[in-house]
């Protein structure tokens, strides 16, 4: 059955992933007009909740979407056995967790 | 046994899931890298202006609407896919192949021209 | 006047365990010639030594399926013209992909056929001689579904065609999983329950990845890729609920 939860999940996630990739592409096309600064961003990031709940409920719908695509690839393409899939599948989604929210965290927290 | 080649491959929706699938892949390798250069903001707006600076590079550019053109290219090829998986598709949606493809082409180009703005 | 002729490479190879290789013949190339045709002539011909399957040769039973230029057909129904372009062009003719060869151009199908038994591919009645017909209306969106699909005649074409079946040994394939969704669209039958855990173990309807080449492929054009698109939806409806 995990098969089945597998694409359960990534279907759910996907669905979740539609929206915020939407938003998020709209997003950064106007953001990006006229260049970059830290300053710029940060003055739209820090303190912002909206910001902060948004990104978070990106980066958890990636931490689930990711791994299992990897995983249907290290199996039929890469050929890993089931539990080297497996643990390639944690590795990644604890990366993902770790580093993304950390990044959610250093643009929402107040003054550095 | 005998095994596929390409010539088994040479068809729109082979080719809608091999996209998807590499597009996927890419952006997987690319999305660790994204949320280490927004971490850097933690260690004051001077690192992430940094990191922004080096960004301006045309180089890094051109990435950024390669990585911009590929989200779109795996999502419009994933909106397909859930639209057969739980819509009442009557066949394998190749329209929405091109559609999806010249929908995700134009989200590049207006994120190029925003960049160029 | 110089008669035409076609070059044709044909596999061939003692059984699972010789490697195989391809044998070149040339054939005679005639206006209106199947795949078939070259095949049977080069057996009755040139080398009788050559295996094959065919039965009906006009585009019913599907016993001739084979890989030709590397796509997977019914060689009576598949014309050389349809294959072959110009003059130099060569016939490519192989086993079906994805099942073990028996010898040269036939395949073992067993694997094929027991996967269809694991996914249930089997109708389930409750009514006996006795009972009064079953009452179908034709026009039901689940009849309909099941008509969409059980002109399947099991020739293994869209099986030979699936990467996800070379990829995943134990996948169940489009041919079986298009079978049982024809089942659980039977609303006579009684065993879909068990069906539905059938298609969504490990081996089941989820590991397919839409590649749409059954679909592609088969000759009766029946769409394997969303008869498991529907089964996909059925059983994660089904065990929302808690019924699997």
């Amino acid at each position: 059955m995990a098969q089945a939860r597998r694409w359960y999940w990534q279907r759910i996630s996907a669905m979740v992933l539609a929206l915020c990739v939407v938003l998020h592409l709209a997003g950064m096309v106007w953001a990006v007009r006229g260049g970059l600064s830290a300053a710029e961003i940060l003055s739209r990031t820090q303190g912002n909740l909206l910001f902060a709940g948004f990104y978070t409920v990106f980066v958890l719908a990636c931490a689930v979407h990711v791994p299992i695509g990897l995983v249907s690839i290290a199996r039929e393409w890469w050929r890993w056995s089931p539990m080297a899939a497996a643990w390639f599948a944690r590795i990644v989604t604890a990366a993902l967790l770790l580093l993304g929210l950390r990044a959610v965290w250093g643009a929402y927290a107040p003054g550095a | 046994m005998r095994r596929n080649d390409h010539r088994a491959h040479g068809h729109p929706s082979w080719w809608a899931f091999w996209l998807h699938r590499v597009s996927g892949l890419l952006l997987a390798l690319f999305l660790p890298l994204h949320f280490l250069a927004l971490g850097q903001a933690l260690r004051g707006p001077g690192a992430l202006e940094g990191f922004l600076r080096f960004a301006d590079a045309p180089l890094v550019k051109l990435a950024e609407w390669g990585l911009v053109t590929l989200l779109a290219l795996h999502l419009t090829g994933g909106v397909r896919l859930l639209l057969i998986e739980f819509g009442r598709a009557s066949d394998l949606r190749k329209n929405w192949i091109a559609g999806g493809i010249g929908v995700a082409f134009a989200t590049g180009l207006a994120f190029a021209l925003s960049l160029l703005s | 006047m110089q008669d035409k002729t076609l070059d044709v490479r044909i596999w061939r190879g003692q059984g699972p365990d010789d490697g195989g290789r391809f044998v070149d013949y040339t054939v005679p190339r005639l206006d209106s010639q199947t795949v078939l045709d070259v095949v049977t002539h080069v057996q009755r011909v040139l080398d009788p030594t050559l295996s094959y399957r065919f039965a009906c040769r006009v585009g019913m039973c599907g016993s001739c399926a084979m890989s030709v230029n590397g796509q997977a057909r019914w060689t009576c129904r598949t014309h050389v013209a349809k294959v072959v372009g110009g003059d130099g062009d060569v016939l490519e003719i192989a086993p079906l992909a994805n099942l073990p060869v028996v010898k040269d151009l036939a395949t073992d199908m067993t694997g094929f056929f027991d996967k269809w038994a694991r996914a249930r591919g089997q109708f389930q009645g409750a009514q006996t001689r006795q009972d009064d017909f079953a009452r179908v209306s034709p026009a039901t969106p689940e009849r309909q579904a099941a008509d969409a699909g059980i002109e399947c005649i099991g020739c293994g074409v869209c099986y030979g065609s699936c990467d996800v079946v070379q990829w995943r040994p134990d996948f169940l394939g489009p041919a079986a999983l298009n079978r049982a969704w024809t089942l659980v669209n039977d609303v006579r039958d009684t065993a879909r329950t068990d069906r539905l855990r059938a298609v969504a173990g490990d081996a089941g309807c989820h590991s397919c990845h839409t590649q749409g080449s059954c679909t592609e492929r088969c000759p009766k054009g029946i769409a394997p890729t969303l008869a498991i698109a529907g089964l996909k939806r059925t059983v994660a409806r089904a065990a929302v609920k808690g019924e699997l």
